[in-house]
């Protein structure tokens, strides 16, 4: 009886190994006239993305489009640690910038394609009751922000700054803005729910973060042009892509009148093609 | 009963040299598993060190991100394993003594944190004492804000190192022999008495096992505290947190919090296995 345990246990055992090794060895069954396109891209662009791939597959049925949703510096850092993308997204020239430097990216793809700009945004109860961004140093406001590593977090800081420069709201308006933050978040996406379950009575996003279905939601208050900060987007094909073909005509997809139409739909302001 | 040993002992014979072949092949499996597996778990903590010359390890060490995160993460987790050995003693003492009704659902109940994902304890966390939770929105009342501060850090550790410890508490108190319990109440001990001079004593490296394992996992806690206590240096930004937010930027710093880690870790492994080898 213990003797044919122990064979059962030699059997099965081995059994699981040649079934793990055959599992390598086979590749997910892609199909040779399906590509899947695998798209880095940054998280203010959730909602845009999400529409535009959608458009793009229903016109091109031969290839799938899979977004990852993510802040542009964790994307940046899962691409340099071996992530494998078709294009990249990102929210900051700065990101795409270093993955250039380090030769991650097909150089000549890379282009800004996109604006952006910062905005003010409070749940609809406004239960701090803001209208401008000096409420938002009054003592106990909750407000959130991004890390300095993410972009909208970065660019909440270079605001911080200009403001900080101009004698009317000074040095102090930056500390006691930043003694509210409850928390600093590295994605966009996070921020939103905060506001919605109403833990944070603000944060500082991107205008084109309210999206359609978010406007019952929350409110926006624009930030004034003197202490915005303007965002560039660029987005690029990696130079390991091997689907280059397919992600040239995602691209132009994105910047074409459909691509053009959400995103403006959204609040972002696509730049003209040939910059 | 005779016939089939004697069946069994003419097989034994028959593939005699069947089952050698068998019982070497069975050795090399199991070394070859054993050897993947250990290489599998030490590889990766190994990686860690060769990552970072140990210039850049001590040079980090000054920063602030790193020494913020560090003192938060021991002052909080110091504060949780005292909580959590205040409430969870006696507990763990009655269900090891005493059968009551709903004794069972106690039990499942004390150890639902470990099977549950710490995002789940987050968000759950969250929906109670959030600003607008279920608790939290009568705490506001009162000025009372616990989500989002080190008070939430504390709570999200509390949470989900608990069963390490009422468990491993209930253990040993199972494992104390009534006898001396019941000579010490015959003497006229008064129950409590009898806790504090006879039962928890010769518990005690118990105690302390689990103490210590409910300290390393707070340490470690780190999807229920983004969730529900936030990110902020200094506030509520612990060492997990600090090593995905500086890992987005700053990777050596990232390196040297995870290798503290891995030391603290070390230790942690170490005092228990000391603790638990001392019989009292």
């Amino acid at each position: 009886m213990k003797r044919s345990n122990q064979a059962t246990l030699v059997a099965v055992s081995l059994l699981v190994i040649a079934a793990l090794l055959v599992a390598g060895c086979v590749t997910n069954g892609e199909t040779p006239e399906e590509t899947t396109l695998t798209v880095f891209t940054a998280a203010s662009l959730t909602g845009a993305f999400t529409d535009i791939g959608k458009a793009y597959e229903a016109e091109n049925e031969n290839v799938k489009v899979d977004f990852v949703f993510d802040g542009s510096q964790t994307l940046r850092t899962q691409i340099e640690q071996g992530a494998n993308p078709d294009i990249f997204v990102s929210a900051s020239i700065k990101h795409m910038k270093a993955l250039q430097d380090a030769g991650f990216m097909d150089n000549d793809t890379v282009t800004p394609f996109l604006g952006n700009s910062l905005a003010l945004v409070v749940p609809i109860d406004n239960p701090a009751g803001i209208t401008d961004l000096a409420d938002l140093a009054k003592p106990g406001v909750k407000i959130v922000i991004g890390t300095k590593d993410v972009p909208f977090g970065d660019y909440t800081r270079q605001m911080l700054d200009k403001m900080a420069a101009d004698p009317k709201y000074g040095e102090a308006y930056k500390n006691a803005f930043m003694a509210n933050v409850i928390s600093e978040e590295t994605a966009v996406s996070n921020v939103m729910p905060k506001l919605i379950l109403g833990e944070a009575d603000a944060a500082i996003v991107y205008k084109s973060d309210v999206s359609k279905e978010d406007r019952d939601e929350l409110i926006r208050i624009d930030i004034p042009p003197e202490y915005n900060v303007m965002a560039t987007y660029p987005l690029g094909i990696l130079a390991a892509s091997p689907h280059k073909a397919e992600a040239e005509s995602f691209i132009a997809f994105v910047r074409g009148p459909v691509g053009s139409a959400i995103l403006t739909d959204y609040g972002f302001d696509p730049l003209p093609a040939g910059d | 009963m005779d016939l089939t040993r004697f069946r069994q002992e003419t097989e034994v014979i028959r593939h005699s040299s069947r089952t050698r072949l068998g019982k070497v092949a069975l050795t090399l499996l199991i070394a070859a598993l054993l050897t993947i597996f250990l290489l599998f778990i030490t590889l990766p903590v190994v990686s860690l060190f060769l990552r970072i010359s140990p210039e850049a390890f001590f040079r980090s060490l000054s920063e602030p991100v790193i020494l913020d995160a560090l003192s938060l993460s021991l002052t909080t987790a110091t504060v949780s394993t005292v909580i959590v050995v205040v409430f969870g003693t006696p507990l763990a003492l009655v269900n090891a003594r005493y059968n009551y009704r709903g004794r069972n659902i106690v039990d499942t109940l004390t150890d639902l944190p470990i099977v549950l994902p710490p995002a789940v304890a987050g968000i759950a966390l969250l929906m109670a004492f959030g600003r607008r939770g279920v608790v939290g929105q009568y705490l506001d009342l009162f000025g009372i804000h616990i989500a989002f501060t080190t008070v939430a850090v504390v709570l999200a550790q509390v949470f989900v190192a608990s069963p390490f410890y009422v468990r491993q508490a209930k253990a040993s108190f199972e494992a104390v022999d009534r006898l001396y319990e019941d000579a010490a109440r015959t003497l006229g001990a008064s129950p409590l008495t009898v806790a504090f001079r006879i039962t928890i004593p010769l518990a005690w490296g118990g105690l302390i096992s689990g103490a210590i394992l409910s300290f390393a996992r707070a340490l470690g806690e780190f999807g229920a505290t983004i969730m529900f206590a936030g990110n902020y240096q200094g506030r509520t930004q612990t060492m997990p947190l600090a090593i995905y937010t500086t890992m987005q930027g700053d990777l050596d710093a990232a390196i040297s919090l995870a290798i503290i880690l891995v030391m603290i870790s070390f230790v942690v492994i170490a005092a228990v296995k000391i603790v638990t080898r001392r019989k009292f």
